[in-house]
């Protein structure tokens, strides 16, 4: 008798889909209760397609080695001291940035995809979901891995998961993925599997990661290689998610429609903190923020369109909206955070002329003529010694939670406000997009925890703004925040370089 | 007609997919970047276990791209012996 | 409907309705074309505040830091609130001239275009 090793289409189905079992005394919708409510319509389940037909045994045999593999790096990394070889140590704010962040983005989707990998009838779906939600616990573990090394040598990674539920920009994240999270089961996989994961997530990753790799971070790009093969698991379902959801009834493409031009607008909103990072964050660059959202976006999201045509889906129409602000993005982004530099658990800085000159080059329309004068001016205020902090709180956007540093694109210069009166009460954003995300959902966003009007409120401790960063935002004040230049982060590098700022040089002279 | 493309870590194992890669699919285009390797060609690229093996020297399963994936574009399907990206338009 | 809710009629906690802050309202302030200063700025008062509080207090130390600021003429300087026309009554209180809880009023200097003409 010979034993004939199963195919892998046989053994995926045997172990995945031939374990679900008919319902025989319970009603199906009291096993899944969330499946209609969003007005989503499932005729058949069978029809899901799996497109990576892993099974638990093949995904614990290839993540352990590639945890194998990624353990070992780190090792080395620190082991090595990798944190001296990073190109400058300004670079290092751009994984604070990234730890506060993204990294619990990772567990909140770790989370969302643990429960929709329960709440959906068809056990293909479950499986990849499930799949998916231990995927993004790894990527959470392992990023708070590679970055516990840089916390031993920097300043500003010790507290992420507490300032990421009450710092002021990380609302930004977190109201994201709490959107997300607290919608349908449905709503959450085109939010995050389809909008996120698919489309946007090459704006996210490749910046960060590449980014690492031209400047010298070992350990991140390793981390990022390492995740990023996960991510072609997620893309295909996030992928799989958006052709059945269209296939099954055609009563769910305009809710799908409508999904996908709210989705990928927020996302677009929450990546302005990758611009920034990409534009003004890296001592070696490595594309600039409009080149990336071209390639990544204006050129991968066409011809996925032209796919997803054939079920009567269409370009968002925000997409527009963003393709119109991408010269502008990252220079509004710095302007914001330089502006609250003494608010912020990383640093901020003036860029160089040289740095400057590399944005021109860039940004030829927009750079010299609306953003070289400011920055100049900030430049020579900080020289003067009165290095330039707004001293008054923001507006934000009550649905993306970012300060209005937006302008209207047909007039650069001009804020762009738009407000909704809803059951008596003034709301606020920053464009069309976020307005319109608010009227199609009030009794969602009318709940956003928005970080100044809490401090007002006095929920953030006080009553002087001392109070709120140093203790409930928990940043270290005169250490995490404030400038690069006189930063403890800064005097550790020079001192592991020999290097001695140019004041002391002088004095040794004189 | 849209570009499938697929990205690798550029290590040694990868060279051996690459170049299984190009043997099986006319006209990709094999762009090295730092740290990775991105492959394209327009509208559909296949990988063959069997190419892959008789590069590598050794027995490789499809499954084992994934140590190695860094990511791709396209609809995928994967069986024992193969692994393609298509677009259909 | 006003959003997709497993629980019919679902009704939204307001957090930010006006009751919340203590006797103050939310007022925005924004000077057009000043982008050195990123966004529009928040304030917390009371709507008995007086008109002229906001033009001696809130608005130099929200704006005074530019080098424009010195040179605005207050007699020329246009006003908006909640993207109309306005004209304010420097001796009576926000609420009763209608700026109400999170109203937006922009003020605009012709001729004072930001640093070196670029609205910043």
């Amino acid at each position: 008798m010979s034993n004939k090793k199963l195919n892998l289409k046989d053994k995926y189905r045997l172990l995945t889909r031939d374990l679900e079992w008919e319902f025989s005394y319970r009603d199906r919708k009291e096993i899944f209760p969330q499946e209609d409510f969003e007005g989503i319509k499932i005729t058949d389940w069978s029809k899901w397609e799996d497109p990576f037909r892993l099974t638990m045994d093949s995904y614990w045999k290839y993540q352990a080695e590639k945890e194998k593999k990624l353990y070992a790096i780190f090792d080395a990394f620190s082991q090595n001291n990798g944190q001296q070889n990073v190109t400058d140590a300004r670079y290092v704010n751009a994984i604070k940035l990234f730890l506060t962040g993204v990294s619990p983005l990772e567990y909140q989707a770790y989370s969302g995809f643990a429960h929709v990998g329960r709440q959906f009838g068809g056990a293909g779906a479950r499986v990849a979901c499930q799949m998916q939600s231990l995927d993004e616990l790894r990527h959470v573990q392992t990023q708070i891995h590679a970055m516990s090394h840089y916390n031993k040598h920097f300043d500003g990674f010790q507290d992420f998961a507490h300032m990421h539920d009450r710092v002021w920009y990380l609302s930004v994240p977190k109201s994201f993925f709490d959107d997300a999270r607290s919608a349908g089961p449905f709503e959450f996989m085109v939010a995050i599997g389809f909008s996120f994961e698919y489309v946007l997530t090459n704006l996210l990753f490749v910046p960060f990661m590449s980014g690492a790799a031209y400047n010298g971070d070992m350990a991140t790009v390793t981390f990022g290689f390492s995740a990023q093969s996960d991510e072609a698991r997620h893309m295909t379902l996030g992928l799989e998610v958006i052709k059945f959801l269209l296939e099954q009834h055609e009563d769910n493409v305009p809710i799908v429609q409508r999904w996908i031009n709210k989705w990928l607008w927020r996302g677009y909103r929450v990546l302005t903190l990758v611009a920034m990072m990409m534009d003004y964050m890296l001592p070696n660059k490595v594309m600039s923020w409009q080149e990336s959202f071209e390639v990544y976006f204006e050129e991968a999201a066409s011809s996925l369109f032209k796919d997803l045509a054939r079920y009567g889906i269409e370009m968002p129409p925000y997409a527009a909206d963003a393709i119109a602000e991408k010269e502008h993005l990252s220079h509004q982004a710095w302007s914001i955070f330089y502006n609250y530099g003494h608010a912020a658990a990383f640093h901020t800085w003036m860029p160089t002329e040289q740095e400057m000159d590399w944005l021109s080059e860039k940004y030829p329309n927009s750079f010299d003529q609306y953003y070289r004068p400011r920055f100049e001016k900030w430049r020579e205020m900080e020289e003067a010694g009165e290095r330039y902090y707004n001293p008054t709180l923001p507006m934000l956007c009550q649905t993306c939670q970012i300060p209005m540093g937006f302008t209207d694109m047909e007039n650069p210069t001009m804020t762009s406000y738009r407000q909704s009166v809803y059951d008596g009460e003034r709301y606020n954003f920053c464009s069309n997009g976020c307005k319109d995300i608010f009227d199609y959902e009030p009794e969602k966003y009318v709940q956003a925890w928005m970080p100044v009007h809490q401090i007002f409120q006095g929920n953030c401790g006080g009553p002087e703004m001392e109070d709120v960063l140093g203790d409930y935002y928990k940043i270290n004040l005169g250490v995490d925040n404030l400038d690069f230049k006189g930063s403890p982060d800064e005097a550790r590098w020079n001192a592991w370089h020999n290097l001695i700022p140019a004041e002391d040089k002088l004095k040794k002279a004189s | 007609m849209s570009k499938v493309y697929i990205a690798l870590q550029d290590n040694e194992e990868s060279h051996y997919i690459v170049e299984a890669i190009e043997e099986d699919n006319a006209d990709v285009t094999v762009i090295y970047q730092p740290a990775m390797i991105r492959i394209e060609c327009e509208g559909h690229m296949v990988i063959k276990r069997e190419t892959v093996e008789e590069k590598m020297g050794r027995d490789w399963e499809i499954p084992a791209l994934h140590v190695n994936l860094i990511t791709l574009g396209g609809n995928v399907d994967e069986d024992d012996d193969q692994l393609s990206l298509t677009w259909n338009n | 409907m006003a959003v997709a809710a497993i629980t019919e009629n679902y009704v939204g906690e307001r957090l930010d309705r006006v009751e919340n802050f203590h006797g103050n309202q939310v007022l925005y302030i924004g000077w057009d074309h000043h982008l050195m200063f990123c966004a529009p700025v928040a304030f917390a008062v009371p709507p008995e505040t007086p008109f002229s509080k906001v033009l001696d207090e809130l608005i130099p130390g929200a704006f005074s830091l530019h080098p424009e600021f010195g040179e605005i003429d207050w007699d020329q300087v246009e006003w908006h609130l909640n993207a109309e026309s306005f004209t304010p009554d420097a001796n009576v209180t926000l609420a009763e001239q209608g700026i109400d809880h999170k109203s937006i009023l922009r003020f605009a200097t012709p001729g004072l275009n930001g640093i070196k003409g670029s609205g910043s």
